[in-house]
């Protein structure tokens, strides 16, 4: 027999690795289809669960505002007890490396465009920074970099109404770059420590202190070396020293990519990425194989459970064109209004319709038809190609990836079992 | 996920039915659709080996899109960094929008070689002489016994470098003195036939000049399954040439590879290659550069040995009753090999088997890229890459090291002094 394994799991983001691992835990052979380098690259790093609900922001307990959250929304499936089941897998993933499992409330972590961001669990190195300690706070930016604004981004910060004093000041980076150097030049500069950067850079900060408490740097502070970077300017600047995420390409993004990947090869999940999933094999109604382009002709990947974890819109999960949405991977019902000007909202952070597009899971998340049928039953769906959730509004789209991936990789390992 | 999942659009662009070649009348190409595609989130420049390290090198992105559009006004050249790109393509696994980043890379390539840069310099023709390095080789296998020892005499490696810019700092591989073509005559070609297990073997200029071995494994596993193997006559994939902008010797090459190998598809045998680029090079660039009758064909089927074996045989099974000598092995993953996502099957299958200890020494590119490594004025980045391969490698449990790209292979060799075996040379080994 060719290619096969227990469950196949299509999609490498946080929903797809979430639901590899999970399956994997129930001792079902897994692999996880994934096409191009996975999303978490552009994404923050930051887990987020539930931050706003009908524009009432910021939540700060999650769980109490989970009733609030309409009928269709995939934790209304999962509810409360599959989203704790979700962190205690992710904080089994990070271990040490995160920090937030110890409340059920939501931390305030400022963004580099100066918002503050409702988050459950976020970086170690990101923690000095939150907004809810009162303590007065500098951000410092590198002229060259364009990424991050820390004048900006401390203007928006004093008008968010935060409890201190933000001042931001651009500073020359020891080292001279090209013009448009990435932050991954930055931070591998000061993770090798080239050219003394870390005492330069010091030096360069410590005469600005004047007064402040901690100082924010946007995520670049080393890599393989963060810890030993941070400890090294706290001791130097005498002062609390914290990253802030950035927009892509993502440091910190890539950190989390990194440890699922290593959490993944542990428990010995088979990865196959670099080629599209494309079609399907069906037999008596259940699913047998996922086919994968391998540049012209398809290659099936066989399986008994499957999980279909391929994004929302721009992951590509969802595809859309100018008069109908689909799912094009098994062709799942996608429901949208007809006329294509419903589709969207005039205000641009209005309360879009394209944003909840998605399948329809029943209340075993397993995506069903018009007629609310399920498509196979041996088929789940999991994170942003699940409808029902306007993820980048609610600030959900970790949780909702983390839970609802948890969710369908144990169910589809449980029914291997069987 | 929470950023990368914000909806930017309503109407994302998809780009399956996206055919890049042929747009325009005079056959220009047109690769606007792919730059449009691109929303500038940077993923291809941190993925991008050369830029990690070195400053000089403004990264895919650059190289791609926006050098593509700058082009368009007519008085804009294309910037000559574009020959520090080593083509390991690893920007085109990282865009997630689709963007045909080493299509862009290997067209103003072709475009800077042709129109800019002068034939009669010294960079021209020594890239011409490595682009064309199986000519070279063809030459040299005549006498290998002769070759080697010129080619291994310091005086003529530093008069290579004084000459020519090919570096000094290494050993140039050494010729077989049975080529893999000569051996396969000998041997009287096939012994196994078949109706309806064939497969035509594109060894490639190494596998045939340089180790044989790796070829001759490919034809005992294969024949091991029943499988009628030919060796049809056959150039260079064109690998090199890309990479050295030589465009028009990798489409006389190319169009004698296609013609031979459409004739044997007729006859229902698939292709399948032991190299990485090889294989490569046959699925993915030619389709997106020539345009010669059955290139689509021959892209569509061709295959990596192993890839081949696993779709079409239960490999797993016959190596669950397999046991050989106990052996460690330092796994890389060829450029080539992760853009085709094979990158894991090698660690994957050989994982189980007894005997065999198998280790991924990660994701860094060797930092060779070809001919990029034998470059005078690339050398030192090619070692500054490979430098965390060499790492792992000597982390490592085992002390022989393994991949399918012949000139990682000599990197890795060069980089920690270990002897590299080919997979399928582990597999024949198991099997036959």
């Amino acid at each position: 027999m060719p290619i096969r394994d227990d469950v196949v799991v299509i999609g490498g983001g946080l929903a797809g690795s979430m639901a590899a691992l999970s399956a994997a835990e129930s001792g079902a052979g897994v692999r996880l289809i994934s096409h191009k380098k996975s999303t978490l690259r552009q994404a923050s790093g930051l887990i987020d669960v539930l931050g706003a609900v009908d524009g009432d922001a910021p939540i700060a307990d999650p769980f109490a505002a989970l009733d609030r959250l309409p009928e269709e929304h995939p934790y209304r499936v999962v509810g409360a007890e599959g989203i704790r089941e979700g962190l205690r897998r992710f904080d089994d993933v990070v271990g040490d490396r995160y920090l937030g499992s110890h409340t059920d409330r939501n931390a305030l972590v400022p963004t580099h465009g100066g918002t503050i961001k409702p988050t459950a669990r976020y970086p170690v190195s990101v923690a000095p920074g939150l907004a809810s300690a009162a303590e007065d706070t500098l951000l410092v930016g590198f002229r060259g970099l364009t990424d991050f604004d820390p004048v900006a981004a401390a203007a928006h910060l004093e008008a968010a109404g935060v409890p201190f004093d933000v001042d931001g000041a651009v500073v020359e980076f020891p080292i001279q770059f090209r013009d448009d150097a990435r932050t991954t030049r930055f931070a591998k500069a000061i993770d090798e420590d080239q050219e003394d950067v870390r005492d330069r850079l010091a030096g360069t900060v410590a005469a600005g202190i004047d007064g402040h408490d901690r100082v924010g740097f946007p995520a670049m502070l080393g890599d393989d070396h963060g810890t030993a970077v941070r400890e090294y300017l706290e001791d130097r600047l005498g002062v609390a020293v914290f990253q802030i995420p950035t927009g892509p390409p993502s440091l910190l993004g890539m950190q989390l990519e990194d440890q699922l990947i290593d959490a993944l090869e542990r428990a010995e999940v088979r990865l196959s990425t670099g080629n599209p999933a494309v079609g399907y094999e069906a037999e008596d109604g259940r699913l047998t194989a996922v086919t994968v382009d391998r540049r012209g002709q398809e290659v099936p990947y066989h399986a008994t459970e499957f999980v279909l974890a391929t994004g929302g819109l721009v992951g590509k999960g969802i595809d859309s064109d100018r008069e109908s949405v689909s799912e094009p991977l098994f062709g799942c019902h996608v429901p949208h209004p007809e006329d294509r000007y419903e589709w969207s909202e005039s205000e641009a952070f209005g309360d879009h319709a394209f944003a909840r597009f998605g399948v329809v899971p029943d209340d075993d998340l397993r995506p069903t038809d018009a007629d609310s049928a399920v498509h196979f039953p041996n088929l789940r769906a999991a994170g942003g190609v699940l409808g029902g959730a306007d993820v980048a509004r609610e600030k959900s789209a970790a949780g909702v990836s983390i839970a609802t991936g948890t969710y369908a990789g144990r169910r589809a390992g449980e029914e291997v079992a069987q | 996920m929470s950023d990368a999942e914000f909806p930017q659009s309503t109407e994302p662009t998809v780009q399956d039915d996206f055919e890049p070649v042929s747009v325009f009348e005079d056959g220009e190409m047109d690769l606007r659709p792919g730059a449009d595609n691109c929303y500038k989130c940077s993923v291809c420049d941190t993925t991008c080996p050369v830029a990690e390290v070195d400053d000089d090198f403004p990264g895919p992105k650059f190289q791609g899109p926006e050098q593509w559009r700058l082009k368009r006004k007519d008085d804009v050249e294309v910037d000559d960094s574009i020959m520090s790109c080593s083509n390991c393509m690893r920007c085109d696994d990282a865009c997630p929008s689709g963007v045909p980043l080493s299509q862009m890379h290997n067209t103003a390539r072709g475009e800077y070689v042709d129109e800019q840069m002068s034939k009669l310099s010294r960079e021209y023709v020594r890239n011409r002489i490595l682009a064309n390095y199986g000519t070279l080789a063809r030459l040299g296998s005549k006498v290998p016994r002769l070759t080697n020892l010129v080619m291994g005499n310091s005086l003529v490696q530093r008069l290579n470098e004084k000459l020519l810019g090919i570096t000094a700092e290494r050993d140039f591989p050494a010729f077989a003195t049975r080529t893999f073509r000569e051996w396969w005559r000998e041997r009287g070609g096939p012994q196994v036939q078949s109706e309806d297990k064939r497969v035509a073997y594109f060894h490639g200029c190494y596998s045939n000049y340089n180790t044989p071995e790796v070829g001759k494994a490919m034809v005992r596993v294969f024949e091991e399954f029943g499988y009628e193997v030919v060796v049809p006559r056959q150039r260079c994939s064109g690998t090199p040439m890309f990479a050295n902008g030589m465009l028009d010797d990798a489409e006389r090459a190319a169009s004698v590879n296609v013609s031979e190998l459409s004739d044997l598809l007729e006859e229902g045998y698939d292709v399948i290659a032991s190299c990485t680029s090889c294989s490569m090079s046959l699925r993915q660039e030619y389709p997106e550069l020539f345009q010669l009758s059955g290139i689509e064909e021959v892209a569509a089927n061709t295959y990596e040995s192993l890839e081949y074996l696993r779709i079409h045989e239960d490999l797993d099974g016959a190596l669950a009753d397999a046991a050989v000598d106990e052996q460690a092995f330092a796994y890389h993953a060829p450029c080539h090999a992760r853009n085709q996502g094979l990158d894991r099957q090698a660690v994957e299958l050989f994982r189980e088997v007894d005997g065999v200890e198998m280790e991924d020494v990660g994701d860094s590119c060797s930092g060779i890229s070809g001919t990029y490594g034998w470059k005078e004025e690339k050398y030192e980045t090619s070692m500054k890459i490979g430098e965390d391969m060499f790492e792992h490698m000597h982390d490592a449990a085992g002390e022989v090291g393994m991949t399918e790209c012949p000139t990682c292979s000599m990197q890795m060799e060069h980089g920690t002094g270990y002897e590299i075996k080919h997979p399928l040379q582990l597999l024949e080994e198991a099997l036959c």
